[in-house]
């Protein structure tokens, strides 16, 4: 490391700094700016753009009295946990699968990795259709036969919100995939090999060997799933527009509707700063942990 | 030697395999299929058929509408031209974005000062904030900068939201280099940017496909920025796309809607089909590294 | 290698330069500038070609337009932009905006004076009052309407009802229900309706008024009058609802308005509760008004009018493009483009001394009900499209209105939900 304590600042030091800078910067006016600004909008009352009378404590008493904020915030707990956990099954699976079978590896990867590449601008018709009872796989199913076949989530407020999970899993389980594989292969692969030799079953060489030695995509993993379970907007927006009712609206979506489309912006200030917090309640001691790891 | 290698597995091992990742490959492609198949049919078919049976009467014209003359505002124009903005948005957005990651990840995976690690937490946490909360304020820089409804501000704002994730994928692959390999150079007396130059840039390759895959990717298919903050001669295609797609009143013209859909994301398809190895490669190559 | 970094630093300058210089030349042009930017949703297909017949009307005259469309959400996504713009200080000359949104942005002083114009052509004689409302601030005249639409009507497809005897135009509450049931007893689906909350707060609107009459509809949905809202003829509004939803298909949810009108048009369903703007989806299938399909008010509502109008906002701008801004603002209020937009657009126009020559039988109905109702005092701002009351305590109702509707409270409990809903939005 480049750790030989040095007791005074050499000019490599001050080319580092000045390289570093513009994005230290950035940083600080673009998100803890802002941050600090919707903190600040938050206690105040803020309609249609920010204003400055101080309110308090009011914006955040109102959000909790909302409904409608209470589904969101149980959707997003729902949402997250589906998402996250069946994403990453789902991506360490296939990775593991083409990783076992690599001739296909050609054929199979980019059609698991290509929905990354499109927006849900562009594939949230496609699943509006495919999931609606009336034209998509209910129907077809009944014309191949099976008439006692039912698929109506989308239209059920209990269980829309698990439509919203199927298409987001579809979305971004291949690129979850790719970062596994890549973590596969950088595995050693004497460990396995003696591990084979010990008489370990295909099992238990996965879940003992090789997905421990995973840890570090997995960070990778929680960083980039986590980041889209959150901002996860165009996919309601697609999907359901927060529908059946409110059945499926989203932190995100609440969001942005009491801020831009109902003139409450206090009180969409309000649930942003408390998503935030939430988050970063989950999230520091996480990153902490694995930086301070990743410096020993 | 790979892991199959190793376990020695039987056919049919083999052939469940197979099967398994063929089902998987249907449930990915059904949303695709669905827009290309419908995207050659005439409305009556659309209206009246299967969605997922095959044209009866296939036909490109919906593909030209959607390119050259579908309705987009007030002149039928297609989205030919918003094509151009996205592209003279994109590639500077993700150069800049790309060069400052390359930059900052590696003083801060090589360089240690008081703060490193802090200061590598903040930026990575500033990609979590959601984008609906900085609309305003970013709306406020933008508007004294005197940047607002122009290319540059989207390129600026674009660079600026990347740069938590690019520096992510630099630091985590610049760790992977062996830290003695530049304290060798810096006894020869090798300045910051010798070092930077000589020994980083040759074994970046790999990275540099990763953050730019990403970052294109992003922006590309990013709208809220877009809508937000391009002007009239600057809406990127997603804006156009959603023009296109989601006019309130009037007849929906689904096949030439799946046709710019298709179309907006052919840049991205490509880059994936065609880079895919070497994302993986460039993945593998230690970005995960945590 | 050291090609690759000097490539890179040249690069990092000349787009830094290029955001410096994209900044710069902005504040170049002075003279006067004969353009004026309009900030709209009418993207596609007859909208947008109606629209562009001001837009060859100003190139005649030399005024250069420039197109900001932006679809999404009935104007959603237009609207946050402009926030963006005005904060940035680049709003546009002109903005579409809705009702009690052009009252807000009227308070925070970001508007334009039209007095000038307005004065000139003597908007005040020509405009009802119940527009006025939005389009003036303060006595100051800050936005141009373009159209009036009207939310409370039921779209009917004529074969269906003449083969089950049926007789339209339906007038009672009573008969509609009889007339739904017998749809629904021939086996077709009886009312087609998408599951969208807008959707469901369009037919409230018509059926506050059956519930209550105008007096009632104006308590509670203008006045916001807490007595009237926690009433029993609101509960009895709920109860109708109620009653409309068993008549839906179980696929309604998420459908977008124009496949319900789809469903009516291909006899598959009977009736469509929906505003005016259905109008263009039946005659560009190919239907005659009249013979295949007949549009009526919602039983229990004649005389009444619940109206929403577009109205093109003016933004405080440059002095040097003031000139093309007015131009604007008369050239949407001039006969010919009233008449030529609003005859594609399927509304009436904003101004009562039109000609209805060339208007169809329905918009023909439409300008006389239309004249009448602001005549007798019986025309209101729409509830579900932002012109009986502010963002906040609209959406509040529709929250209340789609989740009831939805079947996530009952009756009474939606009545209880409402009361509390409009207090907490205030």
């Amino acid at each position: 490391m480049i750790a030989i304590r040095k007791w005074k600042i050499t000019k490599d030091d001050l080319v580092a700094r000045t390289v570093l800078f513009p994005t230290v910067a950035l940083t600080m006016v673009f998100v803890y700016a802002f941050i600090i600004f919707t903190i600040y909008i938050s206690f105040t009352n803020s309609k249609l753009m920010p204003s400055f009378g101080w309110v308090g404590l009011q914006n955040y008493i109102k959000l909790f009295k909302l409904d409608h904020w209470h589904i969101a915030l149980k959707n997003m707990l729902i949402f997250s946990i589906l998402y996250i956990g069946l994403s990453t099954i789902f991506g360490l699976l296939m990775a593991i699968l083409i990783d076992l079978n690599k001739f296909s590896e050609t054929f199979f990867r980019p059609i698991y990795l290509y929905p990354m590449a499109i927006s849900f601008i562009v594939t949230g018709t496609a699943w509006k259709w495919f999931l609606d009872p009336g034209i998509g796989i209910e129907r077809i199913m009944q014309q191949w036969g099976f008439t006692s076949f039912h698929f109506t989530w989308i239209k059920d407020s209990e269980f829309a919100i698990y439509t919203i999970v199927i298409a987001a899993i579809w979305q971004v389980s291949g690129y979850i995939m790719v970062i596994f594989l890549a973590g596969l292969r950088a595995i050693p692969h004497e460990t396995i090999e003696s591990a084979v030799v010990d008489g370990a079953s295909v099992f238990t060489l996965y879940t003992k060997i090789v997905i421990p030695q995973l840890s570090a995509a997995f960070l990778s993993v929680f960083v980039i799933l986590g980041h889209m379970a959150i901002k996860s907007y165009d996919l309601v927006v697609a999907l359901t527009s927060g529908g059946p009712g409110r059945a499926t609206e989203l932190p995100s979506t609440f969001m942005y509707s009491y801020t831009f489309t109902r003139n409450q912006m206090g009180i969409g200030a309000a649930s942003a700063v408390f998503m935030l917090a939430i988050f970063g309640i989950i999230i520091i001691p996480y990153l902490r942990h694995q930086i301070k790891a990743d410096v020993e | 030697m790979t892991i199959k290698e190793t376990l020695k597995l039987n056919r049919t091992f083999e052939f469940v395999i197979i099967a398994i990742m063929l089902i998987l490959a249907t449930y990915f492609l059904i949303p695709l299929y669905l827009m290309i198949v419908n995207s050659l049919k005439p409305l009556s078919e659309i209206r009246g058929g299967n969605m997922l049976a095959l044209p009866i009467e296939a036909s490109l014209d919906h593909w030209k509408t959607a390119w050259s003359s579908a309705q987009i505002g007030v002149q039928p124009i297609g989205l030919r031209p918003y094509f151009i903005n996205s592209i003279k948005m994109v590639i500077p957005s993700v150069i800049i974005s790309t060069v400052m990651g390359s930059f900052s990840g590696f003083v801060l995976a090589k360089w240690r000062f008081k703060g490193d690690e802090i200061l590598f937490g903040l930026i990575l946490f500033g990609c979590f904030i959601p984008f609906q909360i900085v609309l305003i304020p970013t709306a406020k820089v933008l508007g004294t900068l005197h940047l607002a409804g122009s290319v540059q501000g989207l390129i600026l704002v674009h660079s600026v939201y990347g740069l938590g994730f690019t520096t992510l994928f630099f630091r985590n692959a610049y760790k992977t280099i062996p830290s003695e390999m530049i304290q060798a150079a810096q006894i020869d007396g090798a300045s910051f940017m010798y070092i930077f130059n000589r020994i980083i840039l040759p074994l970046s390759t790999p990275v540099f496909v990763v953050s730019i895959i990403w970052q294109t990717t992003n922006i590309w298919n990013d709208f809220l920025f877009g809508a937000s903050f391009g002007g009239a001669a600057s809406q990127p295609l997603t804006v156009a796309l959603n023009n296109l797609v989601s006019s309130s009143t009037g007849v929906k013209e689904y096949n030439v809607h799946f046709a710019g859909a298709l179309l907006a994301a052919l840049p991205t398809l490509i880059i994936y089909f065609v880079s895919g190895k070497y994302f993986v490669r460039g993945l593998t190559s230690g970005s995960v590294k945590g | 290698m050291k090609k690759s970094l000097v490539i890179m630093l040249v690069l990092v300058l000349v787009t830094s330069f290029s955001l410096y210089a994209g900044g710069k030349t902005e504040e170049a042009a002075m003279e006067v500038d004969n353009s004026v930017e309009v900030l709209h949703w009418w993207t596609s297909g007859g909208e947008a070609a109606a629209l562009n017949v001001l837009k060859e009307d100003l190139e005649a005259k030399g005024i250069e337009w420039i197109d900001s469309p932006l679809a999404g959400g009935g104007g959603e996504q237009a609207m946050t932009v402009l926030r963006t713009r005005a904060t940035a200080n680049d709003a546009p000359a002109a903005a579409q905006m809705l009702g009690f949104d052009i009252i807000d942005w009227a308070e925070l002083g970001f508007l334009a004076n039209l007095n000038d114009v307005a004065e000139k052509e003597n908007w005040d004689a020509v405009i009802p009052d119940a527009l006025k409302k939005f389009s003036k601030y303060n006595g100051v005249w800050i936005a141009a309407p373009v159209n009036v639409h009207s939310t409370n009507w039921v779209w009917a497809n004529k074969k269906i009802c003449d083969e089950l005897g049926i007789a339209t135009p339906i007038t009672s509450w009573v008969d509609y229900i009889t007339a739904l049931d017998k749809v629904q007893a021939s086996g077709r689906i009886a009312l087609a309706h998408g599951g969208q909350a807008w959707q469901d707060a369009t037919i409230f609107d018509g059926v506050v008024i059956a519930a209550g009459g105008p007096e009632f509809y104006k308590a509670s949905m203008i006045d916001l009058d807490p007595t009237a809202l926690g009433s029993d003829t609101m509960l009895k509004a709920f109860g109708m609802m109620t009653q409309l939803r068993g008549y839906l298909d179980p696929n309604f949810s998420g459908r977008d308005w124009n496949l319900a009108s789809a469903m009516v048009i291909e006899g598959q369903a009977a009736f469509q509760m929906m505003g005016d703007w259905a109008k263009g989806e039946f005659l560009n299938a190919g239907q005659v008004p009249g013979t295949d399909f007949v549009a009526f008010r919602t039983p229990g509502t004649q005389g009444t009018v619940t109206f929403n109008a577009d109205q093109f906002v003016m933004f405080k701008v440059d002095e040097s493009k003031r000139a093309a801004q007015e131009m604007l603002a008369s050239a949407i209020l001039s006969p010919s483009f009233q008449v030529a937009f609003n005859t594609v657009k399927g509304s009436v126009p904003a101004r009562t001394d039109v000609s209805d020559a060339e208007f169809t039988i329905i918009g023909k109905a439409g300008m006389k009900e239309l004249a009448e109702a602001n005549k007798n005092g019986t025309l209101f701002g729409s509830m579900a499209h932002g012109h009986a009351a502010p963002a906040a305590v609209k959406n509040a109702v529709m929250d209340v209105v789609t989740s009831h509707f939805n079947g996530q409270y009952g009756d009474a409990e939606a009545v209880e939900k409402l009361v509390q809903a409009v207090a907490n939005a205030q």
